[in-house]
């Protein structure tokens, strides 16, 4: 699959000095979707306007289908779809008329089949003649997603989508990412939501400072650097691990009932087995044992904690 | 140039001024109405004539500029200040779009706004005054022209202002005082000669003068070098409205 977007050594610098991007570099392949993961002030937000053209880059090339964002801005642009972070809406005007508004200001032309299937897809056909004020907080980001889809474009920017929003309403979000990229539409989301990202992306970026520490496939990242955790649970409290254990680096439980070994899942062995036998051994009983995947957020925190350091 | 987008722009912003047609409307009729009550009947009782023409009809110009150029102020830089405070802004920042198509649709549809009441002053002040246009055309394009360059004009405020109050500011503290001291209820001619002088470097005498000609042939300055005050002007607005979307002075970051 040919590459939607290009982004080369993309740099963004404030007045003050501040660096917000420090050399990105990132190639989406189309139809993919890119969860993009970071703590507050690591450069997510910037990243996607720089691209989009809300921010200007310092320097550095980012091209979408091809198209240069400064020198084939029409081009490129035309091409993408930004649902932004805030809801950012005109108040007073009806849901129908701001989409309108939207695939007017991208130089489509008016197509009212189009802007009806949009909103039928978004469960906003119903609110076609509201005024966007009267909507509630969840539709009014359907509104967003609507506004951004208007012009039909390749790649869409979800900047945190679901912050704020409900369980139920973050599913239907997902649900319609997923009918977006059976559609061939590449999405790039920004979330604080490791279970977003780990429900619904191809690959995840990981940024952290302005810098992009690795993107992967998110099956293959959580192979790579996903542990197992063994927990043992023990029928009767433990105060002090005994020293014949000493080598699995055993951790405890709050409460000291339970013991838990991480070990890692493409070793040969895992040495739970020998781990079970010498607990036997040591004389403790179990009450019961259980296994847990690390999740893409402990690969997150593990990440960014080594970044810090 | 991306057409669609500019009509889109404009077909929205005028949706704005639909919305709130009354408000739009009555607001500066029933100012002006006042203006011709104190103005033309009470004060301009005890005025017999200013240069053979009626005080009431006289003040006729001044009154049409003094509302339009107020209108295309506050529709021009409200409707590009509004994107901005609410956070739409992201949407024309992120469209395939020019800046010239940008103040085509924004300044356009301010334009058409401020014409369009100043079009209904006019009609308004038939009810009082008895009122002939010597030069129509003229009367049109001085008053398209002070309809676009004070728009472009209000566009800049709004990109300029960071809140409501800055919004207010320049045409509460700059504008207003210039119209009312640039000849819209007096011939400049009527003034003390330092008077006069200092009147010249008021860029709305020369509108409100060219305007006035195109009414009754009256002119405190050449009708030829009002033109060319508000062509200055309009270019030195389009120049300012260039460098901003060039340098995205507070619209991009």
């Amino acid at each position: 699959m040919a590459n939607i977007l290009e982004i080369k050594d993309l740099r963004k610098s404030y007045d003050g000095g501040f660096e917000a991007l420090k050399g990105v570099n990132l190639e989406i392949e189309e139809g993919e979707i890119i969860a993009l993961l970071g703590p507050n002030g690591a450069g997510k937000t910037t990243l996607i306007s720089t691209i989009c053209g809300i921010t200007s880059a310092t320097s550095g090339d980012v091209k979408v289908a091809g198209n240069c964002i400064k020198d084939d801005f029409r081009a490129a642009r035309s091409l993408i779809g930004l649902v932004p972070q805030e809801v950012a809406l005109e108040p007073f005007e009806k849901v129908i008329n701001t989409v309108r508004f939207s695939r007017g200001l991208f130089g489509k032309s008016r197509d009212e089949a189009a802007i009806e299937h949009i909103l039928r897809r978004l469960s906003l056909w119903d609110k076609r003649n509201n005024a966007v004020k009267e909507l509630s907080g969840g539709m009014k980001r359907r509104v967003l997603i609507a506004k951004a889809l208007a012009h039909e474009p390749r790649v869409l920017f979800l900047d945190e989508p679901t912050a704020g929003v409900d369980v139920e309403l973050r599913k239907d979000m997902w649900d319609i990412v997923a009918d977006l990229k059976a559609d061939g539409v590449t999405i790039i989301l920004t979330t604080h939501y490791i279970e977003e990202a780990e429900a619904i992306a191809d690959r995840v970026g990981i940024i952290a400072k302005g810098e992009l520490l690795l993107v992967e496939e998110k099956a293959k990242l959580m192979a790579r650097m996903g542990k197992k955790e063994l927990e043992v649970q023990l029928t009767e409290p433990l105060d002090t691990i005994p020293k014949s254990l000493a080598n699995y680096e055993l951790s405890q439980t709050h409460d000291k009932t339970s013991v838990v070994y991480t070990y890692d899942t493409r070793g040969e062995r895992t040495g739970i087995t020998q781990l079970l036998n010498d607990i036997a051994a040591a004389g403790l009983s179990l009450r019961d044992v259980s296994t847990r995947q690390s999740s893409l957020e402990d690969i997150f925190v593990t990440l960014v904690q080594e970044d810090a350091a | 140039m991306n057409w669609t987008a500019i009509k889109a722009i404009y077909i929205f912003e005028m949706a704005r001024f639909f919305r709130t047609f009354l408000q739009s409307l009555i607001s500066p009729v029933i100012s002006t109405s006042l203006y011709f009550v104190v103005f033309g009947a009470a004060i301009g009782s005890r005025i017999d004539q200013v240069d053979g023409v009626s005080y009431g009809a006289f003040i006729v110009p001044g009154l049409v500029m003094l509302t339009v150029m107020t209108q295309s102020i506050s529709n021009a830089s409200f409707g590009i200040y509004f994107p901005k405070f609410i956070g739409t802004i992201y949407e024309l920042l992120s469209a395939p779009i020019s800046f010239l198509e940008i103040v085509l649709g924004y300044v356009g549809a301010a334009a058409t706004k401020a014409m369009f009441i100043g079009v209904i002053i006019l009609m308004t002040s038939f009810f009082f005054v008895d009122i002939q246009i010597a030069h129509p055309i003229a009367m049109v394009l001085f008053l398209v022209l002070t309809c676009i360059s004070f728009s472009l004009f209000g566009f800049i405020i709004g990109i300029w202002a960071k809140n409501f109050e800055q919004l207010q500011l320049v045409p509460l503290l700059i504008v207003t005082p210039l119209v009312f001291l640039g000849g819209s209820f007096y011939s400049i001619s009527m003034l003390p000669p330092v008077w006069q002088t200092i009147s010249m470097f008021n860029p709305v005498v020369y509108l409100i003068s060219g305007f006035r000609w195109a009414f009754f042939g009256l002119e405190d300055v050449p009708v030829a070098t009002s033109l060319l005050a508000i062509g200055f002007f309009t270019a030195l607005c389009l120049g300012a409205v260039y460098w901003i979307f060039k340098t995205g002075w507070r619209i991009r970051t």
